[in-house]
């Protein structure tokens, strides 16, 4: 079964852009990248989109359709009517190069500021061990693709540029989460959290967990878990008091 | 650019919210109809001054009458759940519209998030948590004395009762499964192995945590209907359904 479907798709560059429309044809099965791939090889040559895996696993294809941030390789076409126009823009929080393609440097520009995984003294056989129950929590973290999706829409920078310095996205925040629950890590990245990456900044509406396509509950999990510890450090006066009288450790 | 109905959580959020914030000032502020032997609405428990109806908790001290009891407890329950991180996610969503659904512009120009006075302020949660905590018991024993009937006697129980019961339930697994309460018992660890308790309460409070949205609204349900349903009781509109 195949259909003509109506596409708009976002062409231009860093100096403008429209969003031009198209007919394209739509198969059994398909998604969007699919049909974009047509759109490609049948009436514009030079369109500009990233893509990989194909899979759901590289992050590269990740776009807005109909306005919602979405790995376009996931997004099936049997989700829309036939008769519903497909409209495919850029992701909005980054810069655009061209057409679908945008600069999402700001994401390795946060990536690099944090802290690497710093371990403890190694046992005397020379390894680190730990528990499968330890680190579970984290490596719910590890699933991320990096594909920007949540970083795209938080609205802290979606919607305000000017946040971007004092804000790491969403994904940062899972990964200082991450790092900070490790068993082995013995960096205290509560400080940092709130100071140099804008923990404060998330209001926890969820935006981020809603979008993400590994399923990771980057909010409950991860952002909410990071408040409460900062709060222990911070906002909290007994558990402080506590963590001072040697009562709290945070083993 | 989004193309679907994204405006109808948000509205239907403000509506809910709007109609309990105003029933509930109405009721909180009325100072009549909370008791109906054995029952004391959830709004006006634990009844602490000389003047209440009823005698479900020890009087504490004697207030001017005028002054509700209930307004003595308001900001306890009203705490919670404004620093609530659930309820945070409803009303900046649908009231201050930040953002209003996803990848929907918000109408700010500035923005700033919970990094400064008095947003700041809503890191106090845990504290909220404690005392709701002390609620929770106060509202069980409560439900357990509504198994006394009129004169006192135990092995009653009516529809009342069950209201009561419910609702106490219902408020208990909303603190239990908050946020804080899971970071407290257990989160806060980054070795579950060398605490095995705890580790099993953590996760058990994750299992409820998981359902926190659902228990908060569940909750706020029925605790306006158990208030509704003591004021329909003590105005002799309706007679308690007795089941033995
Ligand atoms: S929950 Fe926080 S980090 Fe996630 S999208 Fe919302 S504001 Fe951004
Ligand atoms: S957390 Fe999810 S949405 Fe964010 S970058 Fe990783 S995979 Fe993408
Ligand atoms: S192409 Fe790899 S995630 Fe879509
Ligand atoms: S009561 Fe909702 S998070 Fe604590």
């Amino acid at each position: 079964m195949s259909y003509d479907a109506t596409f708009r798709v976002w062409r231009g560059d860093a100096t403008g852009g429209d969003l031009q429309t198209f007919t394209v044809e739509v198969n059994e099965g398909e998604v969007v990248l699919d049909v974009i791939h047509r759109l490609q090889a049948s009436q514009a040559g030079d369109l500009a989109v990233r893509w990989n895996c194909k899979a759901g696993k590289c992050g590269s294809c990740s776009a807005e359709v109909n306005g919602r941030p979405r790995l376009l390789c996931m997004t099936r076409m049997s989700t829309f009517a036939e008769t519903e126009t497909v409209t495919i823009t850029p992701l909005r929080a980054f810069p655009v190069i061209r057409d679908l393609v945008t600069d999402v440097s700001y994401n390795y520009v946060k990536a690099a500021q944090i802290p690497a995984f710093t371990p403890g003294p190694r046992d005397a056989d020379g390894a680190h061990r730990m528990q499968q129950v330890d680190v579970e929590r984290s490596q719910e973290f590890r699933k991320c693709i990096e594909c920007w999706l949540c970083q795209d829409t938080c609205h802290v920078i979606r919607d305000h540029e000017e946040n971007k310095a004092a804000f790491a996205g969403p994904r940062f925040l899972i990964r200082l989460a991450e790092l900070d629950m490790h068993p082995l890590d013995v960096l205290d990245r509560r400080e940092d959290a709130q100071d140099q990456f804008g923990l404060g900044y998330c209001n926890i509406t969820k935006c981020c967990s809603e979008v993400c396509p590994e399923g990771i509950h980057l909010t409950d999990n991860g952002i909410i878990p990071l408040k409460e510890r900062v709060a222990d450090r911070r906002f909290d006066p007994l558990t402080w008091l506590g963590s001072r009288i040697g009562r709290r450790p945070r083993s | 650019m989004r193309t679907d109905r994204w405006w109808v959580q948000p509205l239907v959020t403000v509506l809910v919210l709007v109609a309990f914030i105003v029933y509930a000032t109405i009721r909180a502020f009325q100072n009549a109809h909370y008791f109906a032997e054995p029952y004391i609405s959830p709004f006006y428990s634990p009844c602490l001054t000389t003047a209440c109806e009823g005698d479900t908790f020890p009087e504490l001290f004697t207030g001017p009458t005028w002054i509700s009891p209930a307004l003595y407890i308001l900001v306890f329950p009203l705490g919670i759940r404004l620093t609530c991180y659930y309820y945070r996610k409803a009303y900046y969503r649908s009231f201050w519209l930040s953002p209003p659904a996803c990848a929907v512009a918000e109408p700010h120009r500035r923005y700033t998030g919970e990094t400064r006075f008095p947003l700041v302020g809503q890191n106090v949660h845990r504290y909220f948590l404690y005392a709701a905590l002390v609620i929770n018991v106060i509202l069980l024993y409560d439900a357990v004395l509504a198994f006394r009937d009129e004169t006192g006697e135990w092995g009653h129980m009516g529809l009342g009762t069950l209201v009561l019961l419910v609702n106490a339930v219902l408020l208990a697994l909303y603190s239990l499964s908050c946020h804080s309460c899971r970071h407290i018992v257990g989160g806060r660890l980054n070795h579950f192995s060398r605490h095995p308790l705890r580790y099993r309460f953590w996760t058990a409070v994750s299992r409820l945590n998981a359902r926190h949205m659902q228990y908060a609204w569940a909750s706020l349900f029925s605790v306006a209907f158990a208030d509704f349903y003591v004021f329909l009781l003590a105005t002799g509109t309706i007679t308690d359904l007795r089941f033995f």
